[in-house]
This record gives structure tokens, C-alpha cells and sequence, in this order.
């Protein structure tokens, strides 16, 4: 089964352990990233999906994080490695592009220099190659007069443009996985499209993968061919693309699909009402019994309080985590 | 650049006239007579008035200020009325002194108390980490005067190593400085650790990190750098304040700095030297102000002074 | 996405909560707790001093000047033979007055002209900003000093030159705190319904200026005990024979060749006493205030 991909997580559980006790963020999440492929991650914020980008390269920081299960990254045990090797994944072959573009770039630096840094520690190119190699990748990214931008500090730069570079930086090492979260939350919604673009052209141009970790779903309706939904530190679903938003299985999913509204039809002709998923997302330290959403399911039976469901595969890229698909 | 120096130069101008006119009234103000704790208590009533006519105190107030800045634009602060030297004459022999001893102690703060606050905050609630922090604790609650004093018992009553007291070659130099550094180092290693720790924090420390760079390099190179922009303030802002006088420690040793000079005048009611020093101080801390502005724009690339 | 509009009127009504959740975790936090105990012995000794302490601590006995510590002087005595554990005792009363003195100075002018300062803004904000800026320019024991230069010696002048020199530090916080509060969506709601201006301070800005104040009242009892102890000590604050911890390691200062021990033992009790408002009021930031910097 994990032959052919180029990521594949197997219960992967992170807990923090703080003074309020033991938060089970990420508990036994599987997950599989194919070569080329682009996978969606979706869930509301702290569902875990973060968490999970961020201990496949292992950035959590530990203590208070503790990683455990198996993160195969070709063919290699992502959570064994030791420190210099997970160094060279890091921006290597795995790179990640942050939610804030405005806070992910050190202020008191120029923007090749950031970008060069990388390229000087994995690709052994000497400084001023790096710098060529950076202004190379700042005019891949469209940021008009590459050469001046270099130069500049990330404040003299625009939302859009910092996001650019960040990009520009996260493939200069030519990356086979691209881990992007939340990529274009910060940006204006006219810059997130040109964003999204670019990621996806130079997606195909290097050959690599991406896993996009959003809340957006009309993003990942664009980008993605595989969709993961998570909730509460669980995957609840899994399935291609088309598939989830034609019939999604959980009722979560069809919560979430519910609460977005959808653009070229009228309120009037569609009659029905924006959907928003009543409750809030539960307390980490203090998850329900049985199924996790069923506090906020409007289809709970009196199993989904008792014990938690199993994992259904209900077709060949098809899963979710519900008793109703027993 | 020059035009903001320039500018803010000409700016602590209003500065000075408000302190000089402030301490000017409030001196005058003071219950006790100068002239008669000058002439001591045998004089006759013509004697003191004498003195109060040779220092001005005869004239309405206005006119005494006047005159004082007057004086004071051609750099003259007037005579000492203790010593009868001139009141920049006694300041320029003791400024080097106290010159001195604040850039001893400040750079021995920032060698300890800069590299320690950076091992506790990138070990933060370990051993390394309590231990910084309980010393630099000890350190801002110990009275100097006391821990002077307990250096001069151990090292010049008891071992014979140092000198306790007095001016002159490098030894007196050692007490004196470690003492008046005691607490600069515990501030500087507690703002240092607070401040690495709020940058090590941030989202650019993790994009670093995510770039695969060393832990030390993302340390130094990423984390340190920011850290470093408000250690500057406080280190500036400490020199300042050392340069006003260590009025304690330069007790403790009997070092002929400013602050010794503070304290004598102000045991000896004299006017004219407390003014005059306490206007000199007030130049040196904001032009002290001023160099760490112009540091800061050189180091944060955010900020122009235009 | 949903959550954020119940944050917005959540936060005037958590400051109550949000203390007492803070003050659990200020007793589990171990080096406050120890500082609280220091403070406590420190007051339980100001306020028992007379149990402690029954002779007169200031009536001199030249016969035993300079005595190095024994049995019926535990501590020593000093230069006019009285015994420095007694005056140890009675001088933790004249620093506790001292210093409670010099926050009610503090806080008592500080604080209604930093919330006036930063509530009103306008004129009366620019002219108090420049006098503090004006009295900051001043390192705090430098101020105090020249406060005493101009106000003379003696215990209530050295409250008051101390508890000037710490106004401008309230008045800077206090005027931080509410120009950040000010904007926020409660008090301009407020405002927009008409409630008065007295009102709004003392319902809505007060509240959440309380922290930092409570904060910076425990590290500033430590630095007035501090510079109380240094004037004592240069011979311009609390004057003899009055048992001042500062005064007496002053005149101990000229014994300390032959009896070290006179200067010895008044600075312990002033390190501790200062250790423990440090402590205190670290753990206090640390609890309730995680975010701040003082």
C-alpha cells in the first residue's frame, strides 16, 4: 500500500503534556501523500492538522510535544532519524511554507540572504552562486526586479510578495514534498488566487508533491486530488476530491460543506440556509466518549456516545470514521 | 541620519532649560539660607551678608536665572561654594574616573549577563536555566553598598589581595567594578533570557529552523540578532544611569567620581556644584539616549530616522 | 472563526476569574512561595518587634561596644554597644514604614494622573509626559537623592523624595495600560451609550490596569526598601538613633577592619526582605501577566 507514495503517516499520535494535563492533539492519524500528487488536509482550527505538518519535520518542540507511530518519507522512518539527518530533510527534500508571511521572515534580514541560506546548506553552492540561485527563484515566483528585491528587508514588501518569497525560499532546494499550511489564509482574496496559481504551476514544473493544510474549502475543491478531513485530532474521512463534495459521508464533512456558501447560486433559487455546525470544537483535554463529534452530530444514535467508531472503508479511496456507515 | 542627530541635538535644548529652571526654583526654595551654612556658625551678620551679595542671593530670582544662563551658554556652571574652584573644573577632574569605572562594569555585565540570559532561555526550566535566574534574583535584590563592603572584608581585610579603597593602579579598579556590575549583569542576563525567549517564539525562528540550519546558527544568526534590539536599550540606559554616578559604590571605595561629588555637594548645601552636576548628567544621559537611537537604526533595518 | 465573537465580550467579566486562576498558580509556583515567606517573617518581625525585642534598641551601652556575637547578643552589638540583632528587629519596622509610605506616594499620585493622562489624551497628556519623560531622564536612586537634597534629611522626606522618584514609573504604566484598554470594543461601547467618564475609568480601565499595578507595587516595595537602605547608608536618610538597616551598615562601614560583623548582618536583612518582593512579584507577573515585560 505505501509502495507508491512518497508520504505515508501511520498512527501518528502527539500529545503535549502541560499543567493542565495530557493534550492528545494528533491521535492515530494515518495519511498518505502520493509522488505528484496534492493532498488536502481540512479541519477547523486545533482539530490538529498543523500539529501534524509541523512533526513531519519533526519542528514541534519537545518537551512538552511527544511524537510517536511512523512518518515513512521514501522509505525511511521520518520520527528515527537523528538530528543532522532530519537537518537535511529540512528544506531539503521536505520544505514548509507558513500560515503568516508577515511573521514566518526574519526582520533583520534581506530576502536573498534568507533564501540563499537554504541553498548554500543543501545544495553546497557557494555564497554568491546561492545569492544567482535566489534572485533566480524570486523571478520563478513573479516578484518583478528580482535583483532589487533581493536586497530589500521583508517590511518593505507586501503581504502577497512576502508570501511569494517564502515560496520562492520553500522550493529552492527542489523540495519532493511541500508542506504548506494554511498558505494563503493571510492574504487578500484576490492574491490568494495568484498564490494558489503559481504554487501549483511550479508544483508541476519541479515534479513535487504538496500537502495542503487549510480550512478553506473552496481551495482545496482547486488544488487538491485527495481530501483528508480531521477533526478533533482524528481523521474522519478520506476521499477523492470530486467524491467528498458530490457525497460526503461524515456528517461533519457535510457540516463543513454545509456552512460554505456556494457562489453562483441564488439564495432564493437554492432556499436553503447556510448550514453552521452547532457546539464548538471540543476541549483537548477533555474529548467526549465514543465518537468524538457526537456532541455536535444532528445524526448521533445512542452508539456514537458509547464507543468509538471504526474505520470504514466504504470504497477503494474511500474511508470514514462513523457508525452510520457500519 | 546627520539631520535626525542634528535635530534631536537641538531638541534636548527645551530638555535642559526645563531641568536647569526646575532644580533653579526648587533649590531656592529650600528652607535653610546657603549663605549662612557657608559662613559657618561664628560669622556676623555683615559677614554673611557679604556672602550673600558675592553669590547673587541679594538679586530677585529672575535675575539669579538670568544671569545663571548667561553663564551657562559660555559653559560656565559658576564656583563651587565648598571648594571656590569652578564648578566645570571640578566635574572634568572627576568625569574620567567615574568614566571609567561605568565602562569597566558595563562591559563585564554584558561578557556575563548577555551570555547567560541566552543559556537559560534556550534551556528554559532546566538547572542551567533556575540557576541564571536565581543569581540574576540575587543579584537585583543585594544593596551594592553591602556586597562592597563584603568584597572588602573578604578580599582586602582577610586575603590582602586587593586594595579597599582609592584611585590608581588596575587592583583598585577590580572591587570597585564588580561590584557596581552586580547588578547590571543580573538586569542584562534578565532582560536577555525574557527577550530570547519571546524571539524564540516567533514564526521566523521556526522557518529557520524549517530551512534545516543548525540549531546554533538559528541561535546566533536569527534569534540573537532580534534579541539583541531591546538588550541595547537596557545596556544604554544602564551606562547612562552608571555615568550619573554609582553614588553607592564610589562611597563604598572612596573613588572620586560624579557621584561622590553629588553626595559631598548635597551634604555640603552646595548650590552651585549640584546644579551644575546634575545638569552635566542630564546632557550625558540623553546624548547616552541618542547614541542607542542612532545603534538602533543602524542595527533594525526597520527603522529610519528621516 | 465562530468562536471570535464571543471573545470580544468575555473580557471585562474574566478579570475576575482570571485572578483567581492566577493566584493558583502563583501558589504553586515554588520561588514565589518562598518569597511570600520571606515577606512574612519580614512582617510578622516589624509588627512583633517589641515581643521580639523587649530592651531599647537605641539606648547605648559603651561599656560593650564592638562586641563579636555571643549568647546574650546573638548578632554582636555595634559601636555604642547596642545589641544589632535588636536593632535588626525594630529596623524592620522603620523599613516597612518606609516603604508602604513610598507606594501610597507612588501609587496614591501615579496612578489617577497616568489614567488622566491616558484617558483624556490631548494637552493635559503632553504636559505630564513631559515631566515624567523629564524625571525619567534620571536613573530612580539619583532622583530620589536630589529629591532629599532639596527636602532635607530625615525618615518622612526620605518617603517622600523616594515616592516621587517612583510617580513617573506608575504614571508611564498606568497611561500604557489604558491607551491599550482604550480602544479596545467594550469601553467604546460603553462610551457610545453614554456612560460617564469617571464611570468607564473605574468600571472598565481600572480592572484591567489592577495586574500590572499589583505587579509593579510588589518589586517597587523592594526597590523603596532598597533606596531607603542606600540614603540610610550614605547618612542622608533615616537619621540616628532611629535603627535604620541602611544607617546602620553606614556606620558599621568605619569598623569593618576590626568588626565586620557590624555591617554584616543589616545587609542580610536587607537582601532578604528585597529578595522576597522580587520573588513575589515575579511569581505575580508570571501569573497573572505572563505577556508583560517590567
Amino acid at each position: 500500500m505505501s509502495g507508491g507514495s512518497l508520504l505515508c503517516i501511520r498512527d501518528l499520535k502527539v500529545r503535549f503534556r502541560v499543567y493542565e494535563g495530557v493534550a492528545a492533539a494528533v491521535d492515530g492519524v494515518d495519511l498518505e501523500v502520493g509522488r505528484g500528487d496534492t493532498v488536502g488536509l481540512v479541519g477547523e482550527s486545533g482539530c490538529g492538522k498543523s500539529v501534524t505538518a509541523m512533526s513531519i519535520l519533526r519542528l514541534l518542540p519537545s518537551p512538552p510535544a511527544q511524537t510517536q507511530g511512523l512518518i515513512q518519507f521514501q522509505g525511511v522512518n521520518i520520527l528515527e532519524l537523528t538530528q543532522d539527518e532530519i537537518r537535511k530533510i529540512r528544506g531539503g527534500s521536505i520544505s514548509m511554507i507558513f500560515q503568516e508571511p508577515m511573521t514566518s521572515l526574519n526582520p533583520l534580514m534581506t530576502i536573498g540572504e534568507q533564501i540563499s541560506e537554504a541553498i548554500v546548506l543543501h545544495q553546497g553552492l557557494d555564497r554568491q552562486e546561492a545569492w544567482q540561485r535566489a534572485v533566480e527563484m524570486l523571478s520563478r515566483v513573479q516578484i518583478p526586479s528580482p535583483e532589487l528585491r533581493a536586497r530589500e528587508y521583508p517590511h518593505k514588501l507586501s503581504g502577497g510578495m512576502r508570501q511569494r518569497a517564502m515560496i520562492a525560499m520553500a522550493l529552492s532546494c527542489h523540495p519532493q514534498l511541500l508542506l504548506a499550511d494554511e498558505p494563503t489564509t493571510a492574504l487578500d482574496v484576490t492574491i490568494q488566487a495568484q498564490i494558489m496559481d503559481l504554487m501549483q504551476k511550479l508544483r508541476e514544473e519541479m515534479h513535487a508533491s504538496i500537502l495542503l493544510i487549510t480550512h478553506n474549502l473552496g481551495l482545496i475543491a482547486e488544488m487538491a486530488r485527495k481530501v483528508v478531513v480531521m477533526y478533533a485530532g482524528k481523521v474522519v474521512e478520506e476521499a477523492p476530491v470530486k467524491e467528498l463534495f458530490q457525497e460526503p459521508l461524515h456528517p461533519y464533512t457535510q457540516g463543513l460543506l454545509g456552512s460554505v456558501p456556494v457562489l453562483g447560486r441564488k439564495f432564493q433559487e437554492t432556499r436553503r440556509r447556510l448550514q453552521e455546525i452547532p457546539g464548538i470544537v471540543p476541549s483537548i483535554f477533555q474529548m467526549p466518549r465514543g465518537c468524538r463529534f457526537h456532541p455536535r452530530c444532528p445524526k448521533a444514535m445512542p452508539v456514537c456516545s458509547e464507543e468509538e467508531p471504526p474505520m470504514i472503508h466504504t470504497g477503494q479511496n474511500r474511508r470514514v470514521l462513523c457508525w452510520l456507515w457500519q | 541620519m546627520f539631520q535626525y542627530t542634528v535635530r534631536r541635538l537641538i531638541s534636548t535644548i527645551p530638555v535642559l532649560i526645563g531641568i536647569s529652571l526646575l532644580l533653579f526654583v526648587m533649590l531656592r526654595a529650600l528652607p535653610g539660607d546657603p549663605a549662612l551654612v557657608l559662613a559657618g556658625q561664628m560669622a556676623s551678620p555683615e559677614d554673611i551678608e557679604l556672602i550673600r551679595v558675592q553669590l547673587g542671593l541679594d538679586q530677585p530670582i529672575h535675575v539669579q536665572y538670568a544671569k545663571f544662563m548667561s553663564r551657562l551658554a559660555v559653559l560656565d556652571l559658576g564656583r563651587s561654594a565648598r571648594t571656590q574652584n569652578p564648578v566645570m573644573e571640578e566635574i572634568w577632574a572627576r568625569l574620567p574616573n567615574t568614566f571609567l569605572l561605568a565602562t569597566t562594569a558595563i562591559t563585564l555585565a554584558c561578557l556575563l549577563g548577555i551570555p547567560a540570559g541566552i543559556v537559560a532561555a534556550v534551556k528554559p526550566y532546566t538547572r542551567v536555566d533556575y540557576l541564571v535566574t536565581s543569581f540574576s534574583l540575587f543579584g537585583i535584590s543585594m544593596p551594592v553598598f553591602w556586597l562592597g563592603l563584603m568584597l572588602v572584608v573578604v578580599f582586602s581585610v582577610t586575603l590582602h589581595w586587593l586594595p579597599a579603597g582609592g584611585i590608581g593602579t588596575w587592583k583598585h579598579v577590580v572591587l570597585p567594578t564588580v561590584t557596581l556590575a552586580s547588578f547590571v549583569v543580573a538586569f542584562i542576563a534578565r532582560m536577555t533570557r525574557s527577550s530570547m525567549m519571546e524571539v524564540l517564539s516567533q514564526d521566523y525562528i521556526t522557518t529557520a529552523r524549517s530551512k534545516g540550519l543548525m540549531e546554533k546558527v538559528v541561535i546566533v544568526k536569527h534569534a540573537l540578532r532580534n534579541a539583541l534590539i531591546p538588550i541595547i536599550t537596557v545596556v544604554g540606559l544602564q551606562f547612562g544611569s552608571l555615568l550619573g554616578g554609582a553614588v553607592l559604590t564610589e562611597t563604598v571605595f572612596a573613588w572620586p567620581g560624579m557621584g561622590r561629588l553629588i553626595v559631598d555637594s548635597i551634604l555640603a548645601r552646595d548650590y552651585t556644584m549640584i546644579q551644575g552636576s546634575i545638569l552635566i548628567f542630564g546632557l550625558l544621559y540623553i546624548l547616552v539616549n541618542l547614541v542607542v537611537d542612532l545603534i538602533y537604526a543602524y542595527v533594525d533595518p526597520r527603522i529610519h530616522y528621516d | 472563526m465562530q468562536e471570535q465573537g464571543v471573545q470580544v465580550t468575555s473580557i471585562p467579566r474574566g478579570s475576575e476569574s482570571r485572578l483567581r486562576k492566577g493566584l493558583a498558580k502563583l501558589f504553586r509556583n515554588r520561588m514565589a512561595v518562598f518569597g511570600g515567606i520571606l515577606i512574612l517573617g519580614y512582617l510578622v518581625t516589624a509588627i512583633l518587634a517589641p515581643v521580639l525585642y523587649p530592651g531599647n534598641p537605641s539606648a547605648p551601652n559603651l561599656m560593650r561596644s564592638l562586641e563579636r556575637p555571643s549568647l546574650e547578643h546573638p548578632l554582636g552589638t555595634d559601636e555604642l554597644g547596642r545589641s544589632i540583632l535588636g536593632r535588626m528587629i525594630y529596623g524592620s519596622r522603620v523599613s516597612l514604614m518606609i516603604s508602604i509610605g513610598v507606594v501610597c506616594v507612588g501609587l496614591l499620585v501615579g496612578v489617577p494622573l497616568g489614567l488622566v493622562s491616558g484617558y483624556y489624551g490631548g494637552k493635559v497628556d503632553f504636559v505630564l509626559q513631559r515631566i515624567t519623560d523629564m524625571l525619567l531622564a534620571f536613573p530612580g536612586f539619583l532622583l530620589a537623592l536630589a529629591l532629599v537634597a532639596i527636602l532635607g534629611v530625615g525618615i518622612n522626606n526620605t518617603v517622600i523624595s523616594i515616592g516621587i522618584s517612583m510617580v513617573p514609573i506608575y504614571i508611564r504604566l498606568v497611561r500604557g495600560c489604558v491607551l491599550s484598554v482604550r480602544e479596545q470594543v467594550y469601553v467604546e461601547a460603553a462610551r457610545a451609550v453614554g456612560t460617564r467618564d469617571l464611570k468607564i475609568l473605574k468600571r472598565h480601565i481600572l480592572p484591567n490596569v489592577m495586574v500590572p499595578i499589583i505587579v509593579q507595587t510588589s518589586l517597587g516595595m523592594g526597590t523603596a526598601i532598597l533606596f531607603a537602605a542606600g540614603l540610610g547608608f550614605l547618612g542622608i536618610g533615616v537619621q540616628p538613633p532611629t535603627p535604620e538597616w541602611g544607617a546602620m551598615l553606614g556606620s558599621g562601614r568605619g569598623y569593618i577592619f576590626n568588626s565586620p560583623h557590624v555591617a554584616t548582618f543589616p545587609g542580610i536583612a536587607i537582601f532578604l526582605a528585597v529578595l522576597g518582593f522580587n520573588l513575589l512579584g515575579d511569581g505575580l507577573r508570571d501569573a497573572l501577566d505572563p505577556r508583560s515585560k517590567i
